[in-house]
């Protein structure tokens, strides 16, 4: 069943393949939720257009009937951004899923906004060529909702999130119209538009093509385990890694209980004795690597790891990755569900906050295991409960949000890499004043002047804000309270 | 008086703003007109812990000041800007975005820009982006306005990610055809090399190789070339225009795909091949960087427009976006759009 207008429908119909258009109830079914699949809601129809030109008729279809839009890659978002609204139309970009061309020699590819985040990196190999942003999500993930998202990854410390590395993005506006984001060249006239399309949220256009820029294979990397009985050392060996002047292509922490689920889901060989890990990961050219870990040897060392591994060879660089890259189902073996925080903190307050974690963990009751992208300060705290337990997912979610506000407190941020969707819009209450809400409102209407795209997403309304009031008060109670919201 | 209650009066009396830092870069972008409203009372680094490998500073704060600063620290700002002048600023530096040799190897100004302070053209003082690397709550207004030129407000202070200085830089040069010398530069870029600046000029290719000494020992061997003494000041040399292919005017700067084969009269390519600059009275430049899938700006001279025109569509959308920020007209925008 459906509450869009009859002759909407059939004007969809006629615009689509056969198999273009679904719906009924149990074919939307895949597309109630994205990753956060807290929140459900069966979408009043599917699109599945083949190409740029039924995306444009489709748009101009739903501005002329007003119906809402919201987009949507391979739906693995962690924050709701794809989640169906209610009365409006889901057009999914799954089959715009060509690789149109890769260049070696400029090292660039085009890409429709369908393919597939590792599609791009294999399909650049053969020229020794690859993707750099690597979202956990890769195997699955759409390039186009890593724009929308502006997606991270474990080596974005050193090669940059998505916005660092598309040059060129085609979005098709509200109103049908193609346009050019950015170009093949390094800048362009104008403002940076590019920027303001990556981790839009779906909020501006829909995605159709993208130029991603290649970069060459590292020739080597090499992988660390440094091992600490204290949490505080493994975050001081963090800053002190980055004080000795190395950039690691990778650098992850996880703390004792993540350890020991992803050690009793992998068997990545992690110290049963340690408190925190880090895994360090070295690229570069072949001198480079060998002088850096040397480098990061003497620190961790000189920081205090009761246990140093280095991987000598591929496979056991393979292991090593495997318990982190594993870290989240692992946790979901030790609890019926897990609920994943994804706030940003400047590194030095890393201490601190894993403190009041710990503290608000206790006072909830829950558990929490923590997994950071600890290089750039991007923390998953991942919170245990029961979502059967009646009342667990809300207290869940109310200490979520305590987390989340306390790095807004330290100089952070609410969202990292995965993005406000529906699951922080709250919280953009407390990051935000009333007049950048304002003018997020305002740029939302610049691309989109009746509100069609993805509404309710990503930037709250100021009236929500105003019945939230409460936060704010909270918000000052903090630690902090002289330091600038952010 | 402070920047918000000038920028009140100036939209009482109707008159036009034009910000200004140390007016180092006033040649760059179309003339400015109207008052000048000066950032040079915001002065001072604000945060700087190296091991946050980010940095905070007022606007009006030079980037020589900051470059000192982290250069005591073994780090430096990606983008190597230019400076055009001893007090330059770091407003400018973002407002212009203008990046110097190693941007397309590390890095833009906006890739680095992570949070901005601004005042708008109603005399809000707003805050976007922050002190974190990684970031996305809400658009990233941050780096929109990086190279706007103040048109959409005055940038009061600016958090801008760093990386360590390189232990080791080495300069190698080869005589070379500017058809090869694009195609070399395009090929070494897709192999896994420390390179950090490459340049076209005079019948040879400049190369810099940035790392670990032994990273950049190595590579000297594969690539071979003879090595320049002193490599770092013909980085400079080249960075602030001093060298003669410079001193031409009207100077263009063609911003074009990297591997856009050679460009009649061209005196010096840069950028792995991605900008060309060209010495031209007429306008020509402008129509050879479109037909190659690029755009060109008049850098040095006058006689055109500074910028390249945009699309009636986006020509609609950033005047749409430039009324949010400024609804009465109070800056200068003459100076980016004509």
């Amino acid at each position: 069943m459906t509450g869009l207008p009859s002759s909407f429908l059939k004007a969809l119909r006629n615009t689509l393949a056969s198999d273009g258009l679904l719906t009924a109830a149990e074919q939307m079914v895949a597309y109630e939720s994205d990753g956060l699949s807290a929140y459900r809601q069966i979408p009043a129809a599917v699109v599945l257009p083949q190409n740029e030109e039924q995306i444009s008729k489709i748009l101009r279809l739903c501005h002329q009937f007003q119906v809402p839009v919201v987009a949507r890659g391979h739906g693995t978002g962690l924050s709701g951004g794809a989640l169906p609204i209610p009365n409006a139309l889901l057009l999914s970009l799954a089959k715009l899923n060509k690789i149109i061309s890769v260049d070696p020699l400029a090292r660039t590819a085009k890409v429709q906004p369908g393919v597939r985040n590792l599609a791009i990196s294999q399909a650049a190999a053969t020229h020794g060529l690859y993707y750099a942003p690597d979202p956990s999500s890769q195997i699955a993930c759409s390039i186009g909702g890593n724009v929308a998202e502006n997606s991270g990854g474990i080596h974005c410390l050193k090669y940059g999130l998505t916005v660092h590395n598309v040059l060129e993005v085609r979005i098709i506006t509200m109103d049908g119209e193609p346009l050019t984001l950015g170009s093949q060249a390094l800048d362009t006239p104008g403002y940076d538009m590019l920027a303001l399309i990556n981790g839009s949220e779906g909020m501006l256009g829909v995605i159709t093509e993208i130029t991603v820029r290649l970069l060459p294979k590292p020739e080597r990397a090499q992988v660390m385990l440094a091992a600490f009985d204290n949490v505080e050392k493994a975050g001081q060996a963090v800053g002190e890694i980055i004080a000795a002047g190395i950039i690691p292509a990778g650098l992850e922490m996880m703390d004792k209980l993540a350890i020991r689920a992803a050690e009793a889901y992998v068997h990545a060989g992690y110290p049963d004795n340690a408190e925190a890990l880090l895994l360090i990961e070295i690229d570069g050219v072949n001198e480079e690597v060998s002088d850096g870990i040397r480098v990061v040897h003497d620190v961790v060392q000189r920081c205090g790891a009761i246990e140093i591994r280095t991987a000598t060879d591929d496979e056991e660089r393979a292991t090593l990755w495997a318990g982190r890259k594993a870290a989240f189902p692992a946790v979901g073996r030790i609890s019926p569900d897990y609920y994943c925080m994804d706030g940003t903190i400047p590194r030095s307050k890393l201490p601190e906050v894993l403190r009041r974690i710990a503290e608000l963990s206790k006072e909830y009751g829950l558990r929490v295991a923590n997994v950071f992208h600890a290089g750039d300060g991007n923390l998953h705290p991942l919170i245990l409960y029961d979502a059967n337990k009646a009342g667990e997912l809300a207290k869940t979610e109310e200490m979520g949000g305590k987390i989340l506000e306390l790095c807004i407190a330290v100089g952070g941020t609410i969202t990292g890499e995965h993005g406000v969707g529906v699951e922080k819009i709250n919280q953009m209450c407390a990051q935000f004043a009333t007049p950048e809400l304002e003018i997020f409102h305002a740029l939302k209407a610049a691309f989109d002047p009746l509100g069609l795209l993805n509404p309710g997403k990503a930037v709250p309304s100021l009236y929500r804000c105003a019945e939230l009031g409460a936060m704010h008060v909270h918000h000052g109670q903090l630690p902090h309270p002289e330091l600038p919201r952010f | 008086m402070d920047i918000a209650a000038q920028i009140q009066q100036a939209i009482a009396e109707k008159q036009t703003l034009t910000i200004r830092g140390s007016g180092s870069k006033a040649f760059y972008g179309n003339v400015p007109t109207g008052e000048v409203l000066s950032t040079q009372g915001l002065t001072g680094i604000v945060a700087y812990d190296p091991r946050e490998l980010t940095i905070t500073a007022r606007a009006g704060t030079t980037l020589k000041e900051i470059e000192a600063t982290l250069a005591a620290n073994k780090q430096m700002l990606p983008f190597e800007p230019p400076h055009f002048g001893d007090g330059a600023t770091l407003g400018g530096c973002v407002a212009t975005g203008l990046g110097g040799p190693r941007r397309p190897y590390a890095g833009a100004v906006r890739d680095a820009v992570l949070g901005v302070e601004l005042i708008d053209g109603r005399g809000q003082c707003l805050h976007f982006g922050g002190r974190v690397i990684k970031n996305v709550a809400g658009y990233d207004v941050s780096r929109l306005v990086v190279g706007s030129l103040g048109i959409l407000g005055v940038l009061t202070e600016v958090t801008i990610k760093l990386l360590p200085q390189p232990s080791c830089e080495r300069t190698l040069s080869l005589e070379i055809n500017e058809l090869k010398a694009i195609e070399i530069m395009n090929q070494w870029a897709a192999r896994p090399l420390p390179l950090s600046a490459t340049a076209w000029l005079t019948g040879s290719l400049v190369v810099r190789l940035s790392g670990a000494e032994s990273a950049v020992n190595a590579a000297i061997v594969k690539l071979g070339g003879e090595k320049i003494a002193d490599g770092a000041g013909f980085w400079a040399a080249l960075r602030e225009q001093t060298l003669p292919e410079f001193g031409m005017s009207p100077l263009w700067r063609l911003s074009v795909p990297s591997t856009t084969p050679p460009i009649a009269g061209t005196s010096c390519v840069e950028w792995g091949g991605a900008v060309r600059w060209v010495v031209d009275s007429s306008d020509a430049p402008r129509h050879q960087a479109v037909s190659a899938g690029g755009h060109a700006t008049l850098f040095r001279g006058i006689g055109y427009p500074a910028f390249a025109s945009l699309s009636a569509p986006m020509k609609a959308l950033h005047l749409r976006i430039r009324q949010i920020f400024d609804p009465h007209g109070v800056f200068d925008s003459a100076r980016l759009n004509p």
